[in-house]
C-alpha cells in the first residue's frame, strides 16, 4: 500500500541522490567531452572490455582502500612522540606471525582466482566468438603514415575513413577486420568501439567491430611506426544500412570523368605526372598502390589520414608541399608550377 | 658460548694504532687515483654520480617532451626531434640512470653489510663501470655523429624497445640506430660483470657466522637481481647482435621484407624487457627493507617470507613477457596463460607490501626525509601494483595498452617507487658515503616540492590514456579533449624539476659544510654502520664475526640479542 508521502529518511536518500548527480554533472562539465573515451562504449567489445574493467576497478578501489587505510593508519597512530612516557625505549621486536602471513597469503591468491577466471572469459568470448554469416570482410593494411581499407567482396579500395554498418544486436552484422602491415607495425585503435589491436608485416590479425548507434567514431595507430605516428587517424563511420547500401554503390563506380575543362586539363596533369606510380585513380592509367586510392578522395572529410579537413585550399596545399602538414611524410612535395596546381586540384575534387 | 664481537666503537681503532692526517695531494693524483681504483666504494660512487647526471640529462628530455606536449598542435619541437627525446629519455633512464645507479648501491652497501674488504673480482668490478660508462657516452654521441651517409637522424629515435622492421636499415637510415644497439651492448655485458661480481662475492665472502639465512635483506635482493640479470641480459644480448646481423650482414632475422618476424624481435626484447622492470625495482626494495625498520625502530616483519617472496618474484618475472604483447594477435591461449602469470606475480609482491606495514605497525616511527621517501613509495607502490593488476587483464589491456595510462603506471613504479626509494636511500647513506649528513630541512622541502609534481603529473596521467590517447605521438588533436590533463601533467614536471634541482644542492652543500655523521648517525643494526664514516679502504680492520641478523642490535642490547630469536 503506496505511504501518503515519501518518509522523511526516503526524502533524505532522494535529496542526497539528485545533488550527487548535479555534483557529478557539474564536475563532468568542468571537462571538456572526450571523442574517444572507453567510457563510452558503442560496440559489443568495448561494452565487455567496460564491464570487466568495471569489476577490476572495483576490486582495486577496495584493495587500496584497505591497504592505504591501514598504511595512513599506522604511520600516524605508531608516530614517535617525544613526549611519550617511553619514548627512549624501542618498541617489542616482532619478527613475524604464521597465521596473518598465511591470511595474506591465503586472500590474494583468492583475489587472483576470481579475477583470472572473470577475465579469461571475456578474451576467450572476444576472441573466438562465432563469425556471423551476414557479417562484412573488410582488409586492412597499414602503411607509414595512412590507412587502406578494401571491402574483397564488394570491390571497393579506400583509405583513411572507414565506412561500415551499424550493427543491430538483434540481427547482428558486425565487420570483420583482417589485417597486416606493409611496412611496419601499427594499431587499430578506436576507443568507443573495441580494444586495439596490431599490424604487424608478414602476419595476419584478425578483430571485429559492430557499432550499436550510427555515427563517427575516431581513432589512431597506437603502436610507433615512424615520423608521422601522431598524424595517422581513424575516422570509421557506422551508416544506417540505407546510407552503407547508397556509400557503396559510389564507391563501386570508376573516377568520375568530369566534363569539366580545367578538371580535364587537371588529369591529364595527373596522368602525365608521377602521381600515378603511388596512387590508383580506377578506370584511368594510374594504378600506384604505394599512396592511398584517390578514386573517390572527393567523398572522403579529410585527407593526410585524418589530420586535415577535405578543402580545395588545403588538398592544393598539400599537394604542393605535403610536409606543410605533415612532416615526414612520404609523399613528396610535387613542384608543379602554379597553373598545373590549380588544374590538378579542380580534377581532384570531382573525385567523389 | 659467547664469541668476542668488539664493541662499534673500536672495531676499527684497535689499540696501538696512531692515525695521522694525510697531506693534501695534487689534483692529478686524485683523479688518478679515482680512474684507476678498483675499490667497491669509489666505483659505487662513480656508478651514482655518473647516473647522477644523465638524470638531469635525461630528465630535461623529459621536460622539453612535455612542453610540446601542453597543447594540441603544438610545434615547440619538430617531429623528428621529439621522437628523438622519448627515444633517449627511455634508453636513458633505464640503461644509463637505473641501471648504474642502482648497481652503484650494491656496490658500495654489499660487501659492506656482508663485512667483507671489497666485492670477489675488482678489477671485473672497474672494468664492468667503465664499460656501462663507455655505452652511455656512445649513445649521446649520436647526437653529432649518427648522420651516416644520408645525412639521415641523429640521435635514435625508435622507441626504447626498438621495434622491428622500423629499425631495419629501410625504415632507419643512417646509424642512429646501430649507436642505440652498440650502447646498449656495452651497458649490458657491465651489468652482467657486475651481477656476476655481486653473486660471487655474496656466495663466497660473508664474514663468520653469517649464513645465508643472516644475510640483510638487502643482500639477498641483491643476489635475485644480479640472477636476473644473467638470465634476462642474455637474450637482448642476442637480439642486438641478430639486428645488427641484420643491418649489415644481409641476414633476416626481423626484416618482414624478406620473410623475416617483427614479433620474435619484440619476444627476445620483453623476455629481457620485463625481468628488466624487475631488477629495476628489486633493489627498491631492498632498500625498504633496510630504512623502514630502522625508522621504526623495529625487525623486518617475516624475514623468511621476504626471502621466499623475492625470490619468488624473481622467478615469476621470467615468465609473464607477453603482458607487452597482449595486441600483438598471440591468440587467446597465450593471452590467457600471460595474464594469469602476471596477476600470479601480485602475489609474493603484496606480501612484501604486508610484511612492511606490519614493521611500521607497533614501531616508533621517525620522520626524517629518508623516512618519508620510504613512506612515499609505500603508498605509490602501491597504487602503482594496482594499475598494473588492472593492465595484467588482457582485454582492459587491449584498450589501454601502448595508452598514456601504460605510461602513467610505469612512471609511478619508476618515480613514484623507484626513485622515491633512491632519495630515501641518498638521505640515509649520503652519512656513510660523505661522512657528512644532508640537510633534513631541506630534504623535507625536497620531499613535498617533489612529492606534489609527481602527483600532479603521474595521477592526472592515467586520464588521457582512459580517454584514448597513445603514447609516442608528438601531438594530438585538439577534439580529442585531451589538452586540460595534458596541461596539469606538465605543470608537475616543472615541480619535480624543482625539487631534483634542491636535491642536487643539498648534495653538495652537505658534502663540504653538512654535520659531521659518525659511525651511527640512524642508530642502525647491520655492519656498514660500525665503520667510520666515510669508511677505510680496507672496510673493517677486524672482519666481524656475527650471530643474528642485526649484528649491531645485538651489540646495543646484550639483554635481549637477535640471537635469542633465531
Amino acid at each position: 500500500m503506496p505511504s501518503a508521502s515519501p518518509s522523511p529518511l526516503h526524502q533524505a536518500v532522494l535529496r542526497r541522490t539528485i545533488l550527487a548527480r548535479h555534483l557529478w554533472a557539474l564536475v563532468r562539465s568542468a571537462f571538456p567531452h572526450s571523442s574517444t573515451s572507453i567510457f563510452a562504449p558503442a560496440g559489443t567489445p568495448a561494452h565487455s572490455i567496460l564491464s570487466l574493467s568495471m569489476l577490476v576497478l572495483g576490486i582495486t578501489a577496495a584493495i587500496f582502500l584497505i591497504v592505504a587505510g591501514l598504511l595512513l593508519y599506522a604511520v600516524v597512530r605508531y608516530r614517535h612522540r617525544a613526549s611519550d612516557a617511553n619514548a627512549a625505549q624501542e618498541p617489542a621486536q616482532i619478527y613475524g606471525s604464521n597465521q596473518i602471513e598465511l591470511a595474506w597469503t591465503v586472500i590474494p591468491i583468492l583475489i587472483v582466482v576470481l579475477l583470472f577466471l572473470a577475465t579469461a572469459r571475456i578474451i576467450l568470448s572476444t576472441q573466438n566468438a562465432p563469425r556471423p554469416a551476414a557479417a562484412l570482410d573488410v582488409t586492412v593494411v597499414g602503411h607509414q603514415f595512412w590507412w587502406e581499407f578494401s571491402y574483397p567482396k564488394l570491390g571497393i579500395v579506400t583509405a583513411n575513413e572507414l565506412h561500415i554498418p551499424v550493427s543491430d544486436p538483434k540481427h547482428p552484422t558486425p565487420t570483420y577486420l583482417t589485417m597486416t602491415s606493409a611496412d611496419t607495425d601499427h594499431s587499430f585503435w578506436v576507443p568507443r568501439l573495441a580494444g586495439k589491436m596490431d599490424l604487424i608485416p608478414n602476419q595476419i590479425n584478425t578483430m571485429w567491430l559492430d557499432p550499436q548507434a550510427p555515427g563517427l567514431y575516431l581513432g589512431q595507430c597506437a603502436q610507433y611506426c615512424g615520423v608521422q605516428h601522431a598524424k595517422m587517424l581513424l575516422r570509421v563511420y557506422a551508416d544506417t544500412p540505407a546510407d552503407f547500401s547508397a556509400w557503396v554503390v559510389r564507391q563501386q563506380q570508376p573516377a568520375v570523368n568530369s566534363p569539366d575543362p580545367q578538371a580535364a586539363a587537371g588529369r591529364a596533369v595527373f596522368q602525365r605526372s608521377v602521381c600515378i606510380s603511388c596512387h590508383t585513380v580506377s578506370g584511368t592509367v594510374a594504378t600506384g598502390r604505394f599512396g592511398p586510392d584517390l578514386t573517390h578522395l572527393a567523398s572522403r572529410e579529410t585527407i593526410a589520414s585524418g589530420s586535415v579537413p577535405n578543402t580545395p585550399a588545403n588538398l592544393r596545399a598539400f599537394v604542393d608541399n605535403p610536409a606543410a602538414f605533415k612532416p615526414g611524410a612520404l609523399m613528396p612535395a610535387m613542384h608543379l608550377n602554379q597553373r598545373d596546381l590549380d588544374a590538378l586540384t579542380a580534377y581532384l575534387t570531382t573525385l567523389k | 658460548m659467547a664469541t668476542h664481537t668488539p664493541a662499534p666503537a673500536d672495531i676499527n681503532q684497535p689499540a696501538g694504532l696512531v692515525t695521522y692526517a694525510a697531506p693534501r695531494r695534487l689534483l692529478l693524483d686524485v683523479l688518478h687515483d679515482w680512474v684507476t681504483t678498483v675499490d667497491h666504494k669509489k666505483l659505487g660512487l662513480m656508478y651514482i654520480g655518473y647516473a647522477l647526471i644523465f638524470l638531469v640529462i635525461a630528465g630535461f628530455q623529459a621536460l622539453l617532451m612535455r612542453v610540446q606536449l601542453s597543447l594540441p598542435n603544438n610545434t615547440f619541437v619538430s617531429p623528428q626531434t621529439f621522437n628523438s627525446l622519448f627515444t633517449m629519455h627511455g634508453t636513458t633512464m633505464v640503461f644509463f640512470v637505473g641501471m648504474p645507479i642502482l648497481f652503484g648501491f650494491g656496490n658500495y652497501l654489499v660487501p659492506l653489510m656482508i663485512g667483507a674488504r671489497d666485492m670477489a673480482f675488482p678489477r671485473l668490478n672497474a672494468f664492468s663501470f667503465w664499460i656501462s660508462a663507455f655505452g652511455g657516452l656512445l649513445l649521446y654521441f649520436s647526437y653529432f655523429g649518427a648522420s651516416g651517409l644520408y645525412g639521415a637522424g641523429s640521435a635514435p629515435d625508435v622507441g626504447w624497445f626498438a621495434y622491428a622492421p622500423l629499425t631495419a636499415r629501410v625504415f632507419s637510415p643512417g646509424h642512429s640506430t646501430d649507436y642505440w644497439t652498440l650502447a646498449i651492448l656495452l651497458s649490458g655485458i657491465g651489468s652482467i660483470g657486475t651481477a656476476l661480481n655481486i653473486v660471487a662475492t655474496t656466495l663466497c665472502m660473508r664474514c663468520p657466522g653469517m649464513k645465508l639465512s643472516r644475510m640483510p635483506l638487502l643482500v639477498w635482493l641483491y643476489l635475485v637481481t644480479s640472477s636476473l640479470v644473467f638470465v634476462a641480459v642474455s637474450p637482448l644480448t642476442a637480439a642486438q647482435i641478430m639486428l645488427l646481423l641484420d643491418r649489415y650482414a644481409g641476414s633476416h632475422f626481423f626484416d618482414t621484407q624478406a620473410g623475416g618476424s617483427a614479433v620474435l624481435w619484440m619476444h627476445f626484447f620483453w623476455i629481457f624487457g620485463h625481468p628488466e622492470v624487475y631488477i629495476l625495482i628489486l633493489p627498491a626494495f631492498a632498500f625498504a627493507n633496510e630504512i623502514i625498520p630502522v625508522f621504526s625502530r623495529k625487525a623486518i616483519f617475516g624475514y623468511p617470507a621476504m626471502v621466499a617472496a623475492s625470490v619468488g618474484i624473481g622467478f615469476i618475472s621470467l615468465s609473464v613477457w607477453a603482458h607487452h604483447m597482449f595486441t600483438v594477435g598471440l591468440g587467446p591461449g597465450a593471452n590467457t596463460f600471460f595474464t594469469l602469470a602476471t596477476m600470479v606475480i601480485s602475489v609474493p609482491t603484496g606480501i612484501k607490501l604486508f610484511n612492511w606495514l606490519a614493521t611500521l605497525w607497533g614501531g616508533k616511527i621517525h620522520f626524517t626525509a629518508s623516512m618519508m621517501f620510504a613512506i612515499g613509495f609505500l603508498f605509490q607502490f602501491l597504487i602503482a601494483g594496482l594499475s598494473g593488476i588492472m593492465l595484467s587483464v588482457a582485454p582492459f589491456d587491449w584498450q589501454l595498452g601502448n595508452s598514456y595510462f601504460v605510461v602513467a603506471h610505469f612512471h609511478y613504479v619508476l618515480v613514484g617507487a623507484i626513485l622515491f626509494m633512491l632519495f630515501s636511500a641518498f638521505y640515509y647513506w649520503f652519512p656513510k658515503m660523505s661522512g657528512r649528513m644532508l640537510s633534513e630541512r631541506l630534504g623535507k622541502w625536497h620531499f613535498w616540492i617533489f612529492l606534489i609534481g609527481f602527483h600532479l603529473t603521474f595521477d592526472f596521467m592515467h586520464v588521457p590514456g582512459l580517454l584514448g590517447m597513445p603514447r609516442r605521438i608528438y601531438t594530438y588533436e585538439a577534439d580529442r579533449g585531451w589538452m586540460i590533463w595534458n596541461l596539469i601533467i606538465s605543470s608537475g614536471a616543472v615541480f619535480q624539476a624543482a625539487g631534483t634541482l634542491l636535491f642536487v644542492y643539498n648534495m653538495v652543500w652537505s658534502y663540504f659544510k653538512g654535520p659531521i655523521a659518525g659511525p651511527d648517525p640512524w642508530d642502525a643494526w647491520t655492519l656498514e654502520w660500525s665503520t667510520p664514516s666515510p669508511p677505510p679502504a680496507y672496510n673493517f680492520a677486524v672482519i666481524p664475526t656475527v650471530e643474528s641478523r642485526r649484528p649491531l642490535w645485538d651489540l646495543k642490547h646484550p639483554d635481549d640479542p637477535d640471537s635469542r630469536y633465531e
